[in-house]
C-alpha cells in the first residue's frame, strides 16, 4: 500500500532546528523524527507540570471538500461526521468492511463543506487511498495535504498562557476538540485544542515555510514558563499514562473498535450506510455477550518493565498480551496496556503477572487511564 | 563526550578500570548511556558469582528498551553498586563515576579490550 512512499527517511521543516538542539533522532513511519532532546523523563514531567513543544509534522493531513464532503465522511468513517459543528473536531476511526480498524483519526470541520482528516503517519497513505476509493459517487474531493502542513504542538498546563502571548485568538473560548483559524506570532495557523498527552494543549497546523519561525517564537514565549522541546519518546509515555491507544499497538486491522473498548466511536444511529456497519454490529453484539479479550491497565509491583508483545499470565497460563509498556514517570512504576481474557480483566483481579523474559512478575490490573489531569 | 584515558573498553560499551589489588570496576560508557536514554532499572550480577568475558551478566532497562549487560572480563564479582540499583539515573548522570555497576576480581581478561582512543573511534563509527 505504501509503494508510492519514498524509502529515504523524510525530514520535517524543523529538521535543522532539531539538530541544532542536539536531538537524538529516530526513524518513525518513514520520517526522521526527534526521539528526545535530553532526558525523556524530564520532557515528560515538563508536559505534566509546565509545558512541552513537539514537532508532529509527520502526521498525515487529508482535506475533504465539496457539497458531499459530510456524506462521504459519514459513509467512509464510523463516526457521525455530519453532526460535527464548524470549528469543532471529532475523534473517530476508519474501518475495513470486516470491521477491522484501518486507523484512528481526528476530523476537523473547517467550514460547512470542508474537513481536515488527520491520520497517523504510518497509515496516511492507506487512509488517503481508502477515502479516495470511497469517494466514488459522492460530490466531494479528497486532497492529499501531507506536504501542505507542518504541525507543532504545545502541551501542558502552561500552554494556554504561552500561546495567548503570541495570538489575539480567543483561547478561553476555544474548547477541547475545537479548532479555529488564527494568527500566531504573525503566522497564519489553524489553532486546535487537541493533543495526545492527557494535558491541556494546542496543536498548530501551519505552512511548512512558517514552521521554524513559529517554533522559535513559541520557544521564546515559553522561556519563563518552563517550556522545553519534547520528542516522540515522552509523547509515547504521556499517551500511555493517559490511556490513549496507539495504532499498531492497541489498534490493528485484526481488531474492531469494540474489541479495543472504543465501541462508542461507532455511530449506528447515523443516516445512511457506512463501510463496516454489518460487521461492526456483529462485533458490538459479541463484545456485549462474550468479549474475547479486554483492554486493561497493568501496574507493576516490581521495577522490571513490560514491553509490547510480552505475555500476560495467570496461574502459569497465558491469558493475554502486552500492547504497550513503559516506566511511568508520573507513577514512578512500570505500567502497561494489555489485552487479557475477560475473566481476568476486572480491576483488582488477583494473581496476574507479566512474563518478563522468563520470569513471571506480579502486576495489578487497574482501570484505564493511569493518569487523569485535574481540571 | 570524552572517554577517560585510564580506562579500557569493550565493544559492548562497557568500561573497565585498572586493577587495584586484582579488583577492577565495571560500568557502561557515556556513549551507551546516551544511546539508552533514561535508565530506570538495573539488574546486576550478585556478589560472589562468577562472570565471563563477553557473556551477559545483567540488564539495563530504559524508557524505550531493555539491554543486556555484558561482562568485559572473567572473574568473581566482589561488590555491586547499591546506589545505582536504588537510583539507576546515576548511569546517565555519572556513567564513569557514581554510575559504576560492579567490581570484579579478574581471572582472565580478553586481549581485544580497547584503549580510550580506540573506543572513541569505534563508538563514533
Amino acid at each position: 500500500m505504501s509503494s508510492t512512499e519514498p524509502t529515504e527517511p523524510r525530514h520535517t521543516a524543523l529538521d535543522a532546528v532539531h539538530r541544532s538542539l542536539g536531538a537524538t533522532m529516530t526513524d518513525f513511519a518513514g520520517w526522521d523524527m526527534p526521539l528526545r532532546y535530553g532526558s525523556e523523563r524530564d520532557e515528560h514531567l515538563a508536559v505534566r507540570t509546565k509545558a512541552g513543544l513537539f514537532d508532529l509534522s509527520h502526521m498525515g493531513e487529508i482535506t475533504v471538500t465539496g457539497a458531499g464532503a459530510a456524506a462521504l465522511l459519514d459513509h467512509a468513517l464510523v463516526g457521525n461526521i455530519a453532526s460535527v459543528g464548524v470549528g469543532r473536531a471529532r475523534y473517530t476511526m476508519i474501518c475495513q468492511a470486516d470491521g477491522g480498524i484501518l486507523d484512528d483519526l481526528i476530523v476537523y470541520r473547517l467550514a460547512e463543506t470542508e474537513y481536515m482528516v488527520v491520520a497517523n503517519a504510518s497509515n496516511a497513505q492507506v487512509v488517503l487511498d481508502a477515502l479516495t476509493e470511497r469517494a466514488s459517487g459522492f460530490d466531494a474531493e479528497v486532497r492529499d495535504d501531507r506536504d501542505a502542513y507542518a504541525l507543532i504542538a504545545v502541551q501542558g498546563p502552561e500552554s494556554p498562557g504561552i500561546l495567548q502571548s503570541l495570538t489575539d485568538a480567543d483561547l478561553d473560548g476555544l474548547k477541547y476538540y475545537a479548532g479555529l483559524p488564527g494568527t500566531v506570532a504573525g503566522v497564519p495557523a489553524l489553532i486546535a485544542r487537541t493533543g495526545y498527552t492527557g494535558e491541556d494543549g494546542f496543536e498548530l497546523f501551519v505552512r511548512p515555510e512558517h514552521a521554524v519561525e513559529l517554533w522559535q517564537a513559541l520557544t521564546k514565549a515559553g522561556e519563563g514558563a518552563g517550556l522545553v522541546p519534547c520528542g516522540l519518546s515522552c509523547r509515547d509515555t504521556l499517551r500511555l499514562e493517559a490511556g490513549m491507544p496507539l495504532y499498531g499497538h492497541e489498534l490493528t486491522r485484526e481488531l474492531t473498535p469494540f474489541d479495543a473498548g472504543l465501541g462508542r466511536v461507532v455511530k449506528f444511529e447515523k443516516e445512511g450506510d457506512f463501510v463496516g456497519r454489518e460487521a461492526l454490529a456483529e462485533a458490538a453484539e459479541r463484545a456485549r455477550q462474550n468479549p474475547p479479550r479486554v483492554l486493561v491497565g497493568l501496574v507493576a509491583e516490581g521495577r522490571r518493565v513490560p514491553r509490547a508483545g510480552y505475555a500476560v499470565v495467570a496461574g502459569g497460563a497465558v491469558i493475554g498480551e502486552v500492547t504497550s509498556g513503559a516506566p511511568s514517570p508520573t507513577l514512578g512504576k512500570p505500567i502497561a496496556m494489555a489485552y487479557v481474557e475477560a475473566a481476568h480483566a476486572a480491576p483488582g483481579t488477583e494473581g496476574v503477572g507479566v512474563d518478563i523474559r522468563g520470569t513471571h512478575e506480579p502486576y495489578q490490573v487497574v482501570a484505564l487511564p493511569f493518569y487523569k489531569r485535574r481540571k | 563526550m570524552s572517554n577517560p584515558q585510564q580506562l579500557r573498553y569493550s565493544k559492548e560499551h562497557e568500561w573497565l578500570s585498572a586493577a587495584e589489588d586484582g579488583v577492577s570496576t565495571v560500568g557502561i560508557t557515556e556513549h551507551a548511556a546516551n544511546a539508552l536514554g533514561d535508565v530506570v532499572f538495573v539488574q546486576l550480577p550478585e556478589a560472589g558469582t562468577t562472570v565471563s568475558a563477553g557473556e551477559t551478566c545483567g540488564e539495563l532497562e530504559s524508557t524505550k528498551s531493555v539491554s543486556d549487560l555484558y561482562s568485559p572480563v572473567t572473574g568473581e564479582v566482589t561488590e555491586v553498586n547499591e546506589d545505582v540499583v536504588n537510583d539507576p539515573s546515576l548511569v546517565n548522570s555519572a556513567p564513569f563515576e557514581g554510575g559504576w555497576l560492579f567490581k570484579v576480581r579478574v581471572t582472565e581478561e580478553p586481549a581485544e579490550l580497547l584503549s580510550a582512543d580506540e573506543y572513541t573511534a569505534f563508538s563514533a563509527g
